[in-house]
């Protein structure tokens, strides 16, 4: 009896710890060519159930190595790969996958419909027709040859593709390349939608802005390692504070006309750096309302305030150019 | 936070082979559908072969025999594995070299698709081209060429080249692994147009010169239509089984080398 609740006491814990299932692991991968070059330098990274991670890293970074690594269509020379506990090398493991490639071309004298019926019946249970036309906005193009789509409707058929399988895992790279604001916003909206029904999205992209507005988490990979990895917010954060200074909570840029000297503005509390260039000063703070009322005080003729959180692109120029 | 984790039914085996059978038949329809559609494929490997037939077979030459075969019947074999060849290099060499090219490969390889089901239903695509040509020539045969061709003929020229496409099969996709697409449509051509010509396909083997009759012993083109003049009674110079081999042996040099290039693929990425 007691051995019986002892057992359900212990799974009881161990869902508990489980809660936020893995979905994806690349546990200390190292990634070597055969022409010598280090793609990947013991790289470990997770992904989690309902979440959305964004990758991102300057051209040469990695990404691209890391994520055919996830989708199986290559061998890490050293480390392992997991999706859904299982090698994405075989093919049973990819029935939970779906992906969305950048692809020069596609087989162009196949209607979208045929298209969509193809990828469909390669898994066991489909998401219905309608709701992949639906969700990729392809209700008006579905008789259409691929060969007659402009670029954004290509791409909008890719994405209905790896949505086929109605999959628990979706890579998605660079999804929103050439559309419209209006159309960004709505593959923005589906992304999002995936991730409240608990699956897992990793997209890379070129648009920091797509990150920041889109990923739970944000990993920045460069020259083969993983440089930075947190929330938005986070990396923000450690992309503009000098290395060795600690982070925690928000940080701000304050902009504004002032008479007061740099030695003054540095003393003022919370400020990490301080550049003055005629009269304008940039701060940085880290605890930008005590900067705020102290700077006010100081200098009554103050004029032209700006307060701004840290732009995810100038992080990502700063975290990708020091490890030169 | 506390989310509960739903085991996946597990999947029963038997319905992994079904689907996987299913897969492979739409596989092979939309491959067959979208060469079909892409005018500029299937018009010229269908069109030649049978430009070619009516003209070198009921055009010129009529009423003339080689040996106990009339020249209609005779070069339907020919222009059959001419046919059958085309379809197989260009749609399955040069296209699986452009989906390669264009990243589509990649994509399908990171899908579920078993990849037996992709190649096969390349192959069954050519072979359905080569069973058109090879039914398109029978009927110009018989009713403008005054040819004489039995049921069992027929379903013995059809036999041959449902075969035939393997060895073909392989070269093209050695070719599709070994030589970028950039190139690859050019060099088909440029084994193509040759192996057909010095394969006794266009003019009958015994009217080329001594040292080319010699080098067509190494060639699968002259190799496939002597077994398919066989089915029409036509004695070759050599015996069926040496034919068989030299297929084989083709085929299996195709596979060798696209054995090779796939390994030296798959080590760079």
């Amino acid at each position: 009896m007691s051995a019986v609740l002892e057992r359900a006491e212990a799974s009881a814990s161990q869902i508990a710890t489980e809660s936020i299932e893995t979905v994806a692991s690349l546990n200390t991968i190292t990634k070597r060519y055969t022409n010598g070059v280090l793609a990947l330098d013991n790289l470990s990274l997770t992904l989690r159930r309902g979440e959305i991670v964004a990758l991102l890293g300057p051209n040469g970074a990695g990404k691209s190595t890391a994520i055919k690594l996830l989708m199986g269509l290559s061998s890490p020379t050293a480390g392992t790969v997991r999706i859904f506990g299982a090698d994405p090398r075989h093919t049973a493991a990819r029935l939970r996958t779906g992906v969305m490639l950048q692809v020069g071309k596609a087989p162009e004298m196949l209607r979208v419909r045929e298209h969509i019926d193809l990828f469909r019946g390669y898994y066991p249970s489909p998401m219905p027709y309608p709701d992949i036309v639906k969700a990729a906005g392809l209700e008006t193009i579905e008789e259409r040859m691929f060969g007659q789509l402009s670029g954004g409707e290509k791409q909008r058929v890719l994405f209905a593709l790896a949505l086929a399988g109605d999959p628990d895992l979706i890579f998605l790279d660079e999804p929103t390349v050439g559309f419209d604001i209006e159309a960004r916003r709505g593959m923005w909206a589906q992304i999002r939608s995936l991730a409240a029904r608990g699956k897992t999205v990793l997209l890379t992209t070129h648009y920091l802005e797509e990150a920041d507005a889109l990923a739970h988490r944000i990993i920045v990979i460069n020259k083969g390692r993983v440089v930075c990895a947190g929330t938005p917010a986070e990396v923000k954060s450690l992309g503009s504070t000098a290395p060795g200074t600690s982070t925690s909570g928000s940080l701000k840029i304050i902009r504004c006309t002032t008479v007061l000297p740099s030695p003054t503005l540095l003393a003022i509390p919370g400020v990490t750096s301080a550049k003055l260039t005629a009269n304008l000063a940039t701060l940085i703070s880290t605890k930008p309302e005590s900067t705020l009322r102290e700077l006010l005080t100081l200098d009554q003729t103050l004029h032209s305030l700006e307060v701004q959180s840290p732009a995810l692109e100038d992080a990502f120029l700063a975290l990708t150019s020091d490890h030169e | 936070m506390f989310t509960a984790i739903l085991p996946r039914t597990a999947v029963p085996r038997n319905s992994t082979l079904t689907r996987n059978l299913r897969i492979f038949f739409r596989e092979a329809r939309y491959e067959f559908i979208r060469l079909f559609r892409t005018r500029s494929f299937s018009l010229s490997v269908i069109g030649f072969p049978v430009i070619f037939y009516v003209f070198f077979a009921l055009i010129m030459n009529r009423g003339q025999h080689i040996g106990t075969v009339s020249v209609a019947k005779y070069m339907l074999a020919g222009y059959a594995v001419f046919g059958m060849v085309g379809a197989a290099l260009f749609g399955i060499g040069v296209g699986l070299s452009s989906e390669l090219a264009a990243g589509w490969l990649e994509l399908k390889r990171a899908s579920p698709m078993p990849p037996v089901a992709y190649l096969l239903a390349k192959c069954c695509s050519a072979i359905t081209f080569g069973i058109i040509i090879v039914s398109i020539l029978t009927v110009l045969g018989i009713t403008l060429g005054h040819v004489s061709i039995t049921l069992p003929e027929y379903a013995r020229m059809i036999g041959l080249t449902i075969v035939g496409v393997l060895p073909f099969a392989c070269m093209g996709m050695a070719l599709a692994l070994f030589v970028p697409f950039s190139s690859a449509p050019g060099i088909a051509n440029m084994i193509y147009l040759p192996m057909s010509f010095c394969g006794g396909l266009w003019i009958p083997i015994m009217f080329l010169p001594h040292f080319l009759q010699k080098l067509a012993t190494l060639l699968p083109t002259y190799h496939l239509a002597q077994l398919m003049l066989s089915s029409f009674g036509y004695a070759s110079a050599s015996t069926m089984a040496n034919h068989w081999f030299g297929l084989i042996g083709f085929t299996s040099i195709m596979l060798g080398i696209g054995a090779i290039a796939l390994r030296r693929l798959e080590q760079n990425s």
